[in-house]
């Protein structure tokens, strides 16, 4: 039977391999076009190899512009926000799915009510609250209100709510403290849960656009999307090898991370998705 | 949803082995304080950067709060529903809302039909190659948005534009995408579609392992086609996931902010400008009660849109 339906189904590799060049043709162009001279990227019909490669696109990037700078932002940012996110969200994660404590439900439907609430509906007062904080045009100002998320909270309850109860009791019987259980028998059993927010977390923060347009407005502490999308439509919007180099600089780091560690991203997404 | 009851169980089972050891009160009370300990970080940055906006937001939309304000917030004064009755008749406002509308009722259905269509084939069609081509497909959803519509801006040129090339292989005469109105909406829909159908894509293959193989052979047996097949088996074991992948999608795509911001800057002739992006050229503009009172009619529209799509998928399951 087997034989048959890989036979018959000869055409429906041949639909998902159309699919799936028309999904990655764009990136190859890009990283192809950011080596090629604006001459060439004119042309009609567009090439694909460059005829002469060129570096000046990202010599420019990192010379003219300042590129080298927004990759350092965007860097100590998304790490910073990493960082926060793993160990307060899996501190609460943990209470919520081991302990019992007053108030506990009601922490629970809060974080699960914040779940819905889009980034659009507080940026207006949060650039108040953290203009008459003086942190406008600072890295903390980007920072601090991406430190926890309610996704985090969620996704290490759950995954925590699975571990076995049993470790809980022996430690107690052993005379640690609740703290020290939390910090030296559970933490170390949540690596799975961990890398997989990890991970999400990074790219949701290099990614991020809104908070940091509006919150950076002064150059030197835009981010990668920032920049490159205010680069895109500013006075250099016609260079188009520029912006290309631009758009890879921001995506090739991110895909490198992906593919290194795109299981936990899958598996991460599948299961959150699920539950 | 499940997590509630798996809560509530959580709860009994904790309440079950914390009583039985009796004399609790000082090690419960030990356990209360060490779990606020734990969330304390956390309940403070929640407040201090989600909860205080929420509110703050909403007490902004009732007010004149302009950028001059901004060191005084006690000096604005509440002037009622006058900001929402000016965005219910600001042209360009409709003007976003009818767009963000069109955005979502396109994009959202071409969105999940390809999603769907790709997990069914990955899934069930092909036994070789799987997760090359699921990694193939998801890629698109974790690269920077800018980034994308940055490349799809060349992609979608009239004249030297790769997708009008190809088109031109097939006899087609591609339209001038970003520049016509007609055509800048069905451009941005197409980035999005495809920048986002792996999510769901992921969300369906997931789901997909829940649908027992076994109903499928008993239904061949009973002479039911493929089709009839996925109709009446698959896609009712699919419900939970597809509200699921309905909900994520439309809330994301009522926001849309990026695609325009980038690719059209609201154009041509506000054909693209958005919900989001409209509020966010406000809040430049230094109109900050204005631009509140629009943040919140996007929030009431995602509340309203999701509880309907509960309402929609949960029923006769």
């Amino acid at each position: 039977m087997t034989g048959t339906r890989r036979l018959s189904n000869w055409w429906l590799y041949a639909l998902l391999t159309l699919v799936l060049v028309a999904v990655i043709a764009p990136f190859v162009w890009m990283v192809l076009g950011s080596f090629k001279t604006q001459g060439e990227l004119l042309q009609s019909p567009p090439t694909w190899l460059p005829h002469k490669a060129t570096l000046d696109n990202y010599t420019q990037l990192f010379s003219r512009l300042n590129f080298r700078q927004y990759f350092f932002n965007s860097t100590v940012v998304a790490v910073a926000v990493t960082a926060g996110n793993l160990l307060f969200c899996s501190m609460v994660g943990y209470a919520l799915a081991m302990l019992e404590f007053p108030g506990r439900r009601a922490l629970f439907l809060v974080v699960m009510a914040t779940l819905l609430v889009p980034g659009v509906v507080t940026f207006v007062p949060l650039f108040v609250l953290v203009t008459n904080l003086g942190l406008t045009n600072t890295l903390p100002g980007l920072i601090l209100p991406f430190l926890v998320s309610p996704f985090g909270v969620f996704l290490m309850r759950q995954f925590i709510s699975g571990l076995p109860r049993d470790l809980l009791d022996a430690g107690r019987v052993d005379g640690a403290g609740e703290l020290r259980i939390f910090a030296r028998i559970f933490l170390p059993l949540c690596g799975p849960a961990l890398a997989t927010l990890g991970i999400l977390t990074f790219l949701a923060s290099w990614n991020n656009f809104l908070w940091p347009l509006v919150v950076a407005q002064q150059e030197n502490k835009f981010t990668l999307p920032v920049a490159l999308a205010l680069y895109a439509k500013g006075q250099n919007s016609t260079q188009y090898g520029l912006l290309l180099a631009g758009a890879t600089v921001v995506v090739i780091p991110i895909l490198a991370i992906f593919l290194v560690f795109q299981r936990r991203v899958i598996e991460g997404i599948a299961t959150t998705g699920i539950k | 949803m499940s997590t509630t009851t798996d809560a509530t169980t959580r709860e009994e089972t904790g309440r079950r082995a914390a009583s039985p050891r009796g004399g609790g009160t000082r090690a419960s009370r030990r356990q209360a304080l060490a779990a606020w300990t734990l969330a304390l970080p956390f309940c403070l940055l929640f407040l201090v950067f989600t909860a205080w906006p929420v509110l703050q937001s909403l007490f902004m939309s009732f007010t004149d709060t302009r950028a001059r304000d901004l060191r005084t917030p006690f000096a604005v004064d509440i002037i009622g529903l006058k900001n929402y009755t000016r965005a219910f008749s600001d042209p360009t406002f409709r003007r976003a809302a009818l767009n963000t509308a069109y955005f979502v009722v396109v994009g959202m259905p071409l969105t999940i039909l390809l999603a769907l269509a790709v997990a069914v084939a990955l899934d069930r069609g092909i036994t070789r190659f799987r997760s090359a081509f699921r990694l193939g497909f998801y890629t698109p959803v974790i690269t920077s948005i800018v980034a994308v519509a940055v490349v799809w801006r060349f992609l979608l040129q009239h004249e030297f534009g790769l997708i009008n090339t190809v088109l031109g292989w097939v006899g087609i005469n591609g339209p001038n995408w970003l520049g016509d109105p007609h055509w800048s909406m069905p451009g941005l829909i197409l980035m999005a579609a495809w920048r986002n159908f792996g999510t769901g894509m992921i969300i369906f293959l997931a789901g997909l392992q829940g649908v027992p193989w076994a109903l499928h052979e008993a239904a061949a047996i009973d002479g039911a086609n493929g089709w009839q097949r996925f109709r009446h088996i698959t896609l009712p074991l699919l419900r939970p996931t597809m509200l699921f992948v309905c909900v994520t999608t439309a809330i994301g795509y009522l926001q849309f902010f990026e695609e325009p911001f980038v690719m059209t800057n609201g154009g041509p002739l506000s054909s693209t400008i958005s919900m989001s992006m409209y509020t966010y050229q406000q809040f430049g503009f230094g109109n900050y009660g204005y631009a509140a009172s629009m943040s919140y009619i996007i929030f009431v529209v995602i509340a309203i849109v999701t509880a309907l799509q509960f309402r929609l998928l949960r029923e006769n399951t």
